[in-house]
């Protein structure tokens, strides 16, 4: 029997960048709001041990324990879903700070495209430039409404950066300058100025110098130590929200931080949520945390499957193309080309997002019209500190064992650089996310179930813009340059890329989408859901300023709720047949 | 002491003399008692584990149980990572005492990972489903190793030729031996990913011995800072920091 508690105004599920925005932004307005954290807490004191690969990079001491809860996945509705058994592909964060504890810092606002991608793609290229089964959307905001969100989220991340030629006009600068020139990036700029590119130095986490927010909170000044992804930083200085909203919040005295608190579903009634219901996984207590408004603060896909879980919104349904919870189940296509150099840098010195970047080949700044894709990818070469046990390339043919594989793994540690892409990644019919009705999690409820695969979008964009990473290594004068092929299908084993999105998407029409554009769910007013999973698409960019650009605007919403009640945008409802 | 031991010793401490990794506290005989049984002297003289001044009380089993096993693991190991003019192979730096002891916690008993039924065979593209953990998978493909060795040369997989050990272990690679409950190329990529990760982790963990694997690589380790170097037009050789430096 769940322990009864007392109420409060405002819960939220998971505490992260979205929850501790969340946490901050009302908590500052003077509202009561708990934080419930599955994980532990932290702070840069417990980072003092952490320049340990083995631990944090190849054991993921920060992430997800899969032996509670993970995913089932295929490639196919009609295949039989198995259980993701060990991390691979992407990681899932876990613990207070969630993914922004561990992450790089590359802190990027989408394009206009992005927010009006149908109606602009449909104007430029015509209805059918991509074929009916991708379910393409605008998200029901544009980028002129959501940039002051974003320029909130820099300010108060501190973020480092100069401005990108080929962006619209930016009302601010960045709160901090661009991080360190090296090497190794300023030959990549050098050829990409060459051949007629635009690259700039990218926006960062990892701060170029103390920088003070406007919440009070300092953050110091990066060390170039090279342990950043995965890992958290000793210094505070990669912004997290561990040294930034989650202090910020305490510090009101409104924010009632509980971790080892794992929220197993949405208690409601009928359209209305009543609170949560979450277990203590210290002690395996249950206990009920009644509230006013509900905000799922998780990882995308742990947001999506509470949803399914506690019955809340429609499930979407691949057959119908009706439902919308599951929905827009979207990646990001790492495109990547391995440039191998004679002579030798620095390999080992860096941070998350020490970059280079160009946006010639993304969103729609070039012409699609004989190409059969739409969108693209920012293209970057990152000096992020090489670590040994997962950087043992060497041009393709070396063995992967024995002698000549140590000698050559050897020679090209401090020789061998990739450039990136985070490439946009296109919703299709066929690619959402639903309930196992199989596999349990620890509290015996069932996992969820990711059906995926890399579409003939995904493909066509892959090998266009590896193509291009290719080019610049060759300009940069590399002695190999080796494209990496993308697999036929999408492999859940080899790590590729992080950033997962859809499945509680955002829009103007609630027949297509989830959410409204405060984030508010068309079914029940009083949930809001933030996170990746509001992007209808992924776009060319790594996510992290969009989640938090949305998560400001989503507390906006939510102080407006508390006094108006009711839906926050009016519904455009589309004509089409339900 | 009987002539035998007094022999050992000797050769014990030549070996110390002449390994680039003679520093203090942190070999012993542990390092040596791993070479037993393997071909990795040339000479015949086989080092004694006992009574050794220069102990690493970390290098004892805590996983195997036979130290049969733990040899052929030891010799395995060392042809993924040998020896060479560039420095200490997987078994001087203290690799397979690395794997055993992973292999007595967390990773060898999928602590952390999805270990629930019903497992089911799938597509290449989702996973590998075994009901076996770690340790067993471990325990599977070693005591396979021996085996496959005795029918194919009729002798133990320790007492090989190298490039007979290679035979072996591209047979697993490759899939070509068939295992219980697990394939033989699952088996090998794991003992593949353990020995690159005992080379390369921490000293902390029981492998990369006095950080050798680290300065084969020119790797730093654990450096506090690189605030003023990373702007170096030049290659900047550092001695590599471990861990241990940041213990006050």
């Amino acid at each position: 029997m769940a322990k009864k508690l007392d109420k409060v105004e405002a819960v939220t599920v998971g505490v992260g960048w979205a929850g501790g925005i969340i946490a901050a932004e009302l908590a500052k307005a003077g509202v009561k709001v708990v934080g419930l954290e599955r994980g532990n807490d932290r702070s840069t004191e417990d980072f003092q041990m952490v320049h340990d690969e083995y631990r944090y990079a190849i054991r993921y001491e920060l992430m997800q324990d899969l032996s509670k809860e993970t995913i089932t996945f295929r490639n196919k509705p009609g295949e039989k879903a198995l259980p993701m058994r060990q991390f691979g592909a992407f990681l899932i964060g876990t613990g207070v700070g969630g993914a922004g504890a561990h992450w790089n810092g590359d802190t990027w606002f989408f394009s206009p495209y992005d927010f009006e991608i149908k109606t602009m793609t449909d104007k430029k290229y015509g209805k059918n430039k991509l074929p009916k089964e991708y379910t393409l959307q605008d998200w029901g905001i544009t980028y002129k409404e959501l940039a002051p969100y974003y320029h909130q989220f820099e300010r108060m991340a501190g973020t480092s950066g100069e401005l990108n030629p080929l962006r619209p006009e930016r009302t601010e600068k960045y709160p901090t300058p661009p991080m360190k020139d090296t090497p190794i990036l300023k030959s990549y700029m050098d050829a990409a100025n060459r051949l007629g590119l635009h690259p700039f130095r990218q926006p960062s986490a990892n701060i170029s110098e103390v920088y003070k927010n406007p919440d009070g909170e300092t953050l110091n000044q990066c060390q170039y130590c090279g342990f950043c992804e995965k890992f958290g930083c000793e210094y505070g200085a990669k912004s997290s929200p561990n040294v930034t909203v989650v202090p910020t919040a305490l510090k009101t005295g409104n924010f009632d931080l509980r971790t080892h608190a794992n929220v197993t579903g949405i208690i409601h009634d009928g359209n209305k949520a009543t609170g949560v219901r979450y277990v203590d996984t210290q002690t395996g207590e249950e206990f009920d945390q009644p509230a006013d408004i509900v905000v799922l603060t998780s990882y995308t896909l742990n947001n999506t499957r509470l949803l399914l879980q506690s019955e809340l919104g429609r499930p979407y349904d691949p057959k119908t193309g009706t439902g919308v919870i599951g929905k827009n189940y979207c990646y990001q296509i790492t495109a990547v080309a391995t440039g191998f150099f004679k002579d030798r840098f620095n390999a080992a010195m860096g941070a998350g997002a020490l970059g280079t970047t160009l946006d010639d080949y993304n969103n729609d700044n070039f012409d699609h019209s004989d190409l059969d894709f739409i969108h693209g990818g920012s293209i970057t070469m990152k000096q992020l500190g090489k670590r040994p046990i997962n950087e043992n390339g060497a041009p393709s043919g070396t063995p992967r064992w024995g002698k000549e594989f140590k000698k050559e793994s050897i020679k090209w540690f401090n020789r061998s650089i990739p450039v990136t892409s985070q490439g946009a990644s296109m919703p299709h019919k066929n690619n959402y996310l639903s309930l196992d009705p199989t596999y349990k999690d620890a509290y015996g409820n069932p996992l969820l179930r990711m059906t995926y695969d890399f579409t003939e979008q995904d493909h066509a964009l892959y090998d266009y813009i590896t193509a291009r990473c290719a080019d610049i290594l060759e300009e940069m004068g590399a002695e190999v340059v080796e494209p990496k092929e993308l697999t036929d299908h999408f492999d859940i084993v080899p790590a590729q890329n992080d950033h997962i999105t859809g499945g509680v998407i955002m829009g103007a029409d609630p027949e297509t989408s989830a959410l409204n554009n405060y984030l508010q769910m068309w079914d029940v007013d009083n949930v809001f859901v933030i996170g990746a999973s509001a992007f209808a698409h992924n776009g060319g960019y790594n996510p992290t300023g969009t989640v938090g650009a949305l998560a400001y605007r989503a507390a906006e919403g939510i102080l407006k709720y508390r006094k108006n009640k009711g839906q926050l945008v009016k519904r455009e409802t589309s004509n089409k047949l339900v | 002491m009987d002539e035998d031991s007094k022999k050992s010793n000797m050769s014990r401490r030549k070996f110390i003399r002449n390994s680039s990794y003679a520093a203090g506290g942190l070999i012993g005989g542990g390092i040596i008692g791993s070479l037993i049984g393997t071909n990795y002297f040339n000479d015949t003289e086989q080092p004694s584990t006992r009574s050794s001044k220069e102990s690493n009380f970390n290098r004892a089993l805590m996983f195997f149980t036979r130290q049969s096993d733990f040899q052929i693991l030891s010799a395995a190991t060392e042809r993924i990572y040998p020896k060479d003019d560039q420095g200490p192979g997987a078994i001087e730096l203290g690799v397979p005492y690395f794997i055993d002891h992973e292999l007595a916690g967390a990773y060898g008993h999928n602590e952390r990972e999805y270990m629930k039924g019903p497992f089911l065979e799938g597509t290449e593209y989702q996973g590998y489903q075994t009901p076996l953990k770690r340790h067993a998978v471990f325990m599977t493909g070693i005591r396979a190793l021996e085996s496959e060795s005795k029918s194919a040369y009729d002798a133990s997989f320790v007492d090989l030729e190298g490039e007979q050990q290679d035979k072996i272990l591209k047979k697993f690679e490759n899939d070509d031996v068939k295992l219980h409950k697990v394939s033989s190329a699952y088996f090998f990529e794991m003992l593949r990913s353990a020995t690159i990760s005992g080379t390369y982790a921490d000293p902390l963990y029981g492998g990369n011995a006095d950080m050798d694997a680290w300065k084969m690589k020119n790797f730093p380790g654990s450096q506090m800072t690189y605030l003023n170097k990373i702007g170096s037009e030049k290659f900047i050789d550092i001695k590599p920091k471990s861990l241990n430096d940041h213990i006050s």
